[in-house]
């Protein structure tokens, strides 16, 4: 007869669970999940010794355990820290835990170039997100910020460190994805930076990958770079049989009409990857054809992105008519009366989405 | 005269050498150890006598010890922490370069008791020629039979690795140390798991500082109960203490906790007094990470009494009124030095040492740098201080190692005690870049509150 597994009854936030021992604090929260669930900018679920670096997860453990009710000392990463039976933790009860948060939110933007406007991540960004949670309003950094010299590593991936924020993801994606580990992080402190060693191109079937993990911009799909907006792209769930054995082949593609812009793998609500997916399917196949579509993808997470959905999206009421009590509103000034850029005869609601100068230019 | 125990001979010419070493008594407690005592009687003298980490925590080395794993057929492994780093901190260099037999000897006892039959020196990459000096003590001890196989015939083997480091402060945290000694990235790594339980190789270890290491010689030698009569409460035995800065006679003492602050700087014995006649301002006691503190908080308590040297005496008060021993760097401050400049040069330190890898310590460590350049430039303004204050209170105790906590104590405690320097440098600009703030009234006897009338 198969042992009954003991479970750890943990309170986080006055919210009980019962979780297997080994479980973190972090994964205990995200089981109960809502606004409990602490940030996380490094840790990875999917990638071993991924985390405690970031500190944005920080929680306070008011009670250790039920054998050791003594609390702990320090603010700890819930991310590397296991529950214990009993134990109780305070996230977003506990106003230090707040304050902590908010000061590593501020040391994580101090040399952040906030480029968001240019940034390909702008839209999917785990900073841009925690940063509208905890960030200030202002800096308070009157000095020079860091910044880098772009990278290329291999032809489809560009590496920018000025973005970067040292969550070591990447390093462990190369570690633990690619049989040679061919980057690695470079100087101390604030010098430090990714690197492939004098530029060396990555150019595993895998590497590709590093581009999912980032929490931020710095390494980003030069097949994809300035192509579009994410938020402008429907995603949508679709799989091919892959010849990588490794390889998923499930993936979601970003299109816009029949257009594939970028092919990622698919990531749950955490921003995490469900399954990785190989170099061929992420750059090469960017044909609906190279795919079987399984239907529109629901992003789960309050970003602009979600504003995509096919599904569950209702035409607004005119309400116009209503407010002026039955009258119809009358038309001042038709733009295409003094405007010689936009063309009549093409009806904009005729257009599949957004509209491109595509639109416009093609007879 | 204090008394010593792990300076005693040091002063006998060629102390360095095996046979001097052996003729004054040199690896009799190793002797006594391994012939006539088990691991745990040796684990028991070091409890008894009350022996703590003399690397800064301060740690109760038994007690360090018996946390060790012991899972079958899996090494255990002894890392000496050789890495001194801390600015100010210079005493386990005399030790290993004057008495090198005495940190082999102590790590042959401590080897036994811990069952390890590797042991490793980890030693800062600087100390560019002490490596040579332990490898030829090294080679002497095994030539007479004190390391390699079945050691004087009891059966017990050790092997002692020399590792030179490359330079990194950060390398001397004993995560770190451990990583780098793998030939990794010296990156802390995140605890638990412990040392203890997950070192090594993934195998059990016990880091130690080389002072804690060559205690357990005297320890052996006069026996646990007899270590613990030296020095007051659980500050036992005796303390290596690098004096420098504005004193008579700086260098590397050997103290019984027992005496106070004040007879170690101005008795003759130790500093000799303030150089050049000049006044006591400031004093960091325990190497650069800890608070410093102004003369008359140093000299005694805020209680009003006699602040000694001990592990308890000089944290009395905690962090608003106390600091700590640490690691025993005495960095003694006059009146000519610029309180401001101290802490701008503590925090440039620990901007460069910073290994990078969490955030706050990153980021956090090269803005206070910033923002003290500019007080000490006179562009500073008043909100800096409030600023630098902020800062630091963000860094301290979110980090992954104590270095973020090193980083923020210099400046929390710079700020708490010497706030008026600060704003007089930001009130005056152009004279601060010339001429210096002064004792102002950091030396003036304490005010004590009288106490309440029943």
């Amino acid at each position: 007869m198969a042992e009954e597994k003991k479970l750890f009854k943990v309170k986080i936030d006055n919210i009980s669970v019962e979780v297997e021992p080994g479980t973190s604090i972090l994964n205990a929260a995200r089981r109960i999940g809502g606004d409990i669930v602490p940030p996380a900018m490094c840790y990875y679920s999917k990638l071993q010794g991924s985390g405690g670096k970031c500190r944005t997860c920080l929680v306070k453990v008011t009670k250790g355990s039920e054998a050791d009710p003594r609390p702990m000392p320090k603010l700890v990463a819930s991310c590397r820290t296991n529950v214990m039976d009993g134990m109780e933790v305070a996230n977003i009860t506990s106003p230090e835990v707040q304050e902590a948060r908010k000061g590593v939110v501020e040391f994580l933007l101090l040399n952040h170039p906030l480029d968001c406007p240019v940034c390909d991540q702008a839209g999917e960004c785990h900073l841009q997100d925690l940063s509208y949670e905890h960030g200030a309003d202002t800096t308070r950094y009157e000095f020079k910020r860091r910044t880098f010299d772009r990278i290329d590593i291999g032809d489809k991936i560009q590496l920018h460190m000025t973005r970067c924020i040292l969550c070591y993801r990447c390093v462990f994606t190369a570690d633990q994805m690619t049989e040679k580990r061919e980057h690695g992080v470079l100087g101390r402190g604030e010098a430090a930076e990714i690197g492939t060693y004098i530029q060396q191109s990555l150019d595993n079937n895998f590497i590709g990958n590093v581009i999912d993990v980032c929490p931020v911009g710095a390494l980003t799909d030069k097949t994809f770079r300035f192509k579009n907006r994410v938020w402008f792209l429907k995603p949508v769930d679709a799989h091919r049989d892959c010849h990588d054995p490794k390889c998923c082949g499930k993936t979601v593609l970003w299109m816009r009409g029949d257009e594939v812009f970028r092919v990622t793998a698919r990531k749950d609500k955490y921003g995490e990857v469900e399954e990785w997916i190989c170099d061929t399917c992420r750059f090469d196949k960017k044909d609906v054809k190279d795919w079987t579509i399984e239907g529109p993808r629901k992003i789960e997470r309050q970003s602009v992105i979600s504003q995509g959905h096919y599904v569950g999206v209702h035409k607004p009421k005119d309400t116009l008519v209503e407010v002026l009590e039955g009258r119809q509103p009358k038309l001042l000034l038709d733009i295409h009366d003094i405007s010689e850029v936009n063309r009549p005869e093409i009806d904009l609601s005729q257009i599949d989405g957004p509209a491109h100068s595509d639109d416009f230019n093609k007879k | 005269m204090g008394r010593k125990l792990l300076f005693d001979k040091a002063h006998i010419e060629g102390i360095r050498y095996y046979d001097v070493y052996r003729a004054n008594g040199g690896y009799g407690s190793a002797e006594k150890a391994l012939k006539s005592m088990k691991p745990e009687e040796v684990l028991e003298e070091v409890k008894k006598s009350g022996l703590r980490g003399r690397g800064g925590a301060g740690f109760p080395t038994g007690m360090k010890w018996s946390f060790i794993a012991k899972p079958e057929g899996v090494p255990r492994y002894l890392v000496c922490n050789a890495d001194e780093s801390e600015p100010g901190t210079f005493k386990d260099r005399y030790l290993m370069e004057f008495i090198p037999h005495l940190l082999i000897e102590g790590l042959l006892i401590s080897s036994y008791t811990l069952g390890c039959n590797s042991c490793y020196i980890y030693i800062r990459g600087e100390y560019a020629w002490i490596p040579e000096i332990l490898e030829q003590a090294i080679a002497e001890a095994k030539k007479n039979g004190w390391l390699g196989k079945n050691i004087q015939g009891t059966g017990f083997d050790l092997e002692i690795y020399v590792q030179r480091g490359a330079g990194a402060y950060i390398c001397g945290e004993e995560t770190a140390l451990i990583e780098s000694l793998e030939g990794k990235r010296g990156n802390p790594r995140i605890k638990p798991p412990f040392p203890a339980v997950k070192g090594l190789w993934d195998c059990p270890t016990v880091v130690n500082n080389v002072e804690t290491l060559a205690a357990v010689v005297p320890i052996l030698r006069i026996g646990g109960d007899e270590y613990a009569k030296y020095g007051i409460g659980k500050s036992t035995g005796t303390k290596l203490i690098s004096a420098c800065g504005n004193i008579n006679k700086p260098g590397v003492y050997e103290i019984e906790m027992n005496i106070s602050v004040e007879e170690f700087i101005y008795s003759d014995e130790y500093c000799g007094g303030i150089a050049n006649g000049k006044r006591l301002k400031a004093c960091i006691p325990g190497g650069s990470s800890v608070p410093i503190l102004p003369a008359n908080l140093l000299l005694k308590t805020a209680k009003g009494e006699q602040r000694m040297m001990t592990y308890e005496g000089l944290a009395d008060g905690g962090f608003a009124t106390g600091t700590m021993l640490g690691s025993g760097g005495f960095i003694v401050l006059d009146e000519d030095q610029c309180i401001v400049k101290n802490t701008l040069t503590f925090a440039r330190f620990y901007h460069h040492e910073s290994c990078g890898q969490c955030s706050p310590c990153r980021e956090g460590t090269g803005w206070m740098k910033r923002v003290l350049q500019n007080i000490e430039n006179g562009k500073g303004k008043m909100s800096d201080i409030d600023l630098l204050w902020d800062i630091q209170r963000k860094i301290e105790g979110n980090t992954i190692c104590p270095l973020g906590d090193a980083a923020a104590w210099p400046v929390a405690a710079a700020i708490r005690h010497f706030r008026d320097e600060f704003e007089w440098h930001v009130l005056h600009p152009e004279e601060a870049t010339k001429r210096n703030f002064g004792l102002a009234h950091y030396a003036d006897p304490l005010e004590i509150a009288a106490p309440a009338a029943v």
